[in-house]
């Protein structure tokens, strides 16, 4: 890579501080005493209490909240993964009539807007008497997070060569065998980079969760953080500090697997 | 070991493309039989069908008298070794070695035995516990061929096994796979695009094209006496030259005023159009003035033992080209006319319509 003109560093710079600062500033309000919040905030941290964390979890019982969110995203991702996979592979590998409009409609169903399918759903899922239960979020959820994780896996299933389960056969191994000795192995990184992707995306989600739940107790985190406020006072600082507590789990993960995920991503799009 | 049987085969492609169009090929019990011809020849599909990786439109694959079309690859005891490798990259050279015994259910000891067995004439002990990854492109080739051997299978198939090696490794592997033929004594079904490995290797040749074979003969026999204008411009090298000509009165007469007697040919089935065909390696240079025809030299390109000529048939150089082969010693000065002598044993002829040989 060459050096770039100075401007273009200046306007990286201001891209990123610009991007980067409001994390900062939550980060350290979730520190700040509420009183010393409103009257001299300061942007450097100084003297930080644990005031906000121990509100979140004495007073609100926030892990209500947190462990609703692990298992609706968590049952999400899993049967995105085992159901999306095995449909995945079935439409990268097998020649059948209208594939590609197939695939152009899972496309489009990943694009759906979400506000214009709340109503309906709601109404089914009421039907079904699933307001306000697990279930009830976890299937709205599959309509988003199962598109987009089979697109992800065509093309991550794309990549790996067809002759390696040529060999398999060849050497004796059944279908299932093949997709359990040599398919699934090799297709590890890709599903590691597609769950944490589809994880992501259902713990963050709020229009859903906020419209199909009636109570705290079935209340996912970015609805509990969003209902914080009361009718006459917004606690800015518990606000934050459970903002703080429910990205950093994400953040560290995506961090963590930052390779996988690009290439995860960008899986096919050059040979290896 | 078994003997392999096409039988009126046919593949068509949904998009119509055909493949192989009735298509018979028998492979004896022992044989090192190749598959040859141009890209999109069928050569590979016939290959892959004796495999069971494709299914037939039509006909039957038999494999040892036992009718196997409808068989998956798991079933008819076959290896292949493939133009990737496509070595498990997840394994190690033991596992990858180990998977078809394992598949088949063998117990540790024996594949531990048997793999080592494989392993070490192979040279590949030293590395059984590296990845494909950490290994050499002939390595590689050879864990390929390796795994292959590891289970006896009723037949071996290889799909340009060669063509990933450079030019020195591959004259090397090639003389590996002779003797592991010779050794196995097994039957082999070897597809390749390059003439020069189909007439090193083969106990026979099949040459194919369109779908369709050309000729199956053993290699002397489809070099000396090609079948068709294809075969005899698509085996050797340089290739055969081919000179357009008309029958007249019990003569064949073509190019430059060249005019020759056809030998031993029954007259009466002549057809109107004949097309000699005559090896780079069946002309000599001689003398100007001498010889069957005149030739004007237009390149000349040394290649160490021997030297390639490009030259003009007439005195002005003003007919269709010819390539002939010659002694590196003297060397023809481009631009002066020559003669050139057809060696009258060594003369093919076609007819130019069908392309089909005529005559012995």
């Amino acid at each position: 890579m060459t050096a770039r003109p100075r401007w273009g560093n200046v306007v990286l710079i201001l891209l990123v501080v610009a991007t980067a600062f409001p994390f900062y500033w939550a980060i350290v309000a979730s520190f700040t005493p509420e009183a010393r919040l409103f009257q001299s905030p300061s942007l450097l941290p100084r003297n930080p209490v644990l005031d906000h964390y121990r509100a979140l979890f004495s007073q609100r019982d926030f892990w209500v909240p947190i462990r609703n969110s692990l298992i609706v995203a968590g049952t999400t991702t899993a049967f995105c993964v085992a159901v999306g996979g095995v449909c995945a592979y079935a439409l990268a590998r097998l020649r059948f009539r209208g594939k590609a409009p197939l695939l152009g409609l899972i496309l489009a169903v990943s694009v759906f807007p979400q506000i214009s399918v709340v109503s309906p759903l709601y109404l089914v899922l009421r039907r079904l008497h699933l307001i306000n239960t697990y279930p009830g979020l976890i299937l709205p959820y599959l309509t988003f997070a199962m598109p987009l994780t089979v697109w992800l896996l065509v093309g991550f299933f794309r990549q790996l060569p067809a002759e390696l389960e040529e060999a398999a056969m060849v050497d004796g191994a059944s279908r299932l065998r093949t997709m359990r000795e040599i398919i699934w192995p090799l297709a590890l990184p890709g599903l590691a980079a597609t769950a944490i992707l589809t994880f992501v995306y259902s713990w963050n989600e709020f229009l859903f969760a906020l419209s199909f739940t009636l109570g705290p107790e079935r209340q996912t985190v970015p609805v509990a953080i969003a209902l914080f406020r009361g009718q006459y006072q917004v606690p800015w600082g518990q606000i934050l500090a459970a903002a703080v507590v429910a990205t950093a789990p994400v953040a560290l993960l995506v961090l963590t697997f930052q390779r996988r995920i690009v290439q995860g991503l960008t899986a096919g799009a050059v040979k290896g | 070991m078994a003997s392999v049987r096409l039988e009126r085969v046919d593949k068509v492609y949904p998009n119509g493309h055909a493949a192989a169009r009735a298509l018979d090929i028998e492979i004896r019990d022992g044989e090192f039989m190749v598959l040859v011809g141009p890209s999109g020849c069928g050569k590979s599909t016939a290959l892959r069908m004796i495999a069971g990786l494709e299914t037939p439109t039509a006909g039957r694959v038999l494999i040892g008298e036992r009718d196997v079309t409808a068989l998956g690859p798991q079933d008819r005891d076959i290896a292949m070794v493939f133009q990737s490798y496509a070595l498990y990259p997840h394994m190690t050279v033991h596992q990858n070695l180990a998977f078809g015994l394992r598949m088949r259910g063998a117990s540790r000891e024996a594949i531990t035995e048997r793999v080592g067995a494989v392993a070490r004439p192979l040279g590949l002990d030293a590395v059984l516990d590296r990845k494909p990854s950490q290994l050499s492109g002939g390595q590689r080739q050879r864990v390929a061929l390796g795994r292959a051997m590891v289970r006896d299978p009723q037949v071996f198939l290889f799909d340009e096994p060669l063509s990933n090696l450079d030019a020195k490794l591959r004259v090397e592997t090639r003389a590996e796979l002779a003797r592991l033929h010779r050794r196995l004594a097994a039957t082999i079904v070897y597809v390749t695009h390059d003439q020069e490995e189909a007439l090193t290797l083969g106990s026979r040749v099949t040459v194919m094209r369109d779908g369709r074979v050309e000729q199956v003969g053993p290699p002397m026999e489809v070099y000396r006496r090609p079948a068709s204008i294809f075969v005899g411009g698509f085996v050797g090298s340089p290739a055969m030259n081919f000179l357009d000509g008309e029958m007249a009165a019990g003569r064949w007469t073509g190019p430059a005023s060249l005019a020759l007697p056809l030998g031993p040919v029954p007259a009466a089935s002549l057809p109107a159009s004949v097309t000699l065909g005559v090896r780079p390696y069946d002309i000599l240079i001689v003398a100007s003035g001498q010889g069957d025809m005149p030739a004007l030299v237009d390149v000349v390109e040394p290649r160490g033992n021997e030297a390639l000529v490009h030259a003009r048939l007439g005195p002005e150089g003003s007919g269709p080209e010819v390539r002939i082969v010659t002694p590196p010693e003297p060397l023809p000065p481009v631009d002066t006319v020559v003669g050139l002598r057809l060696d009258r044993d060594r003369l093919h002829w076609f007819d130019t319509v069908t392309g089909r040989r005529i005559g012995p």
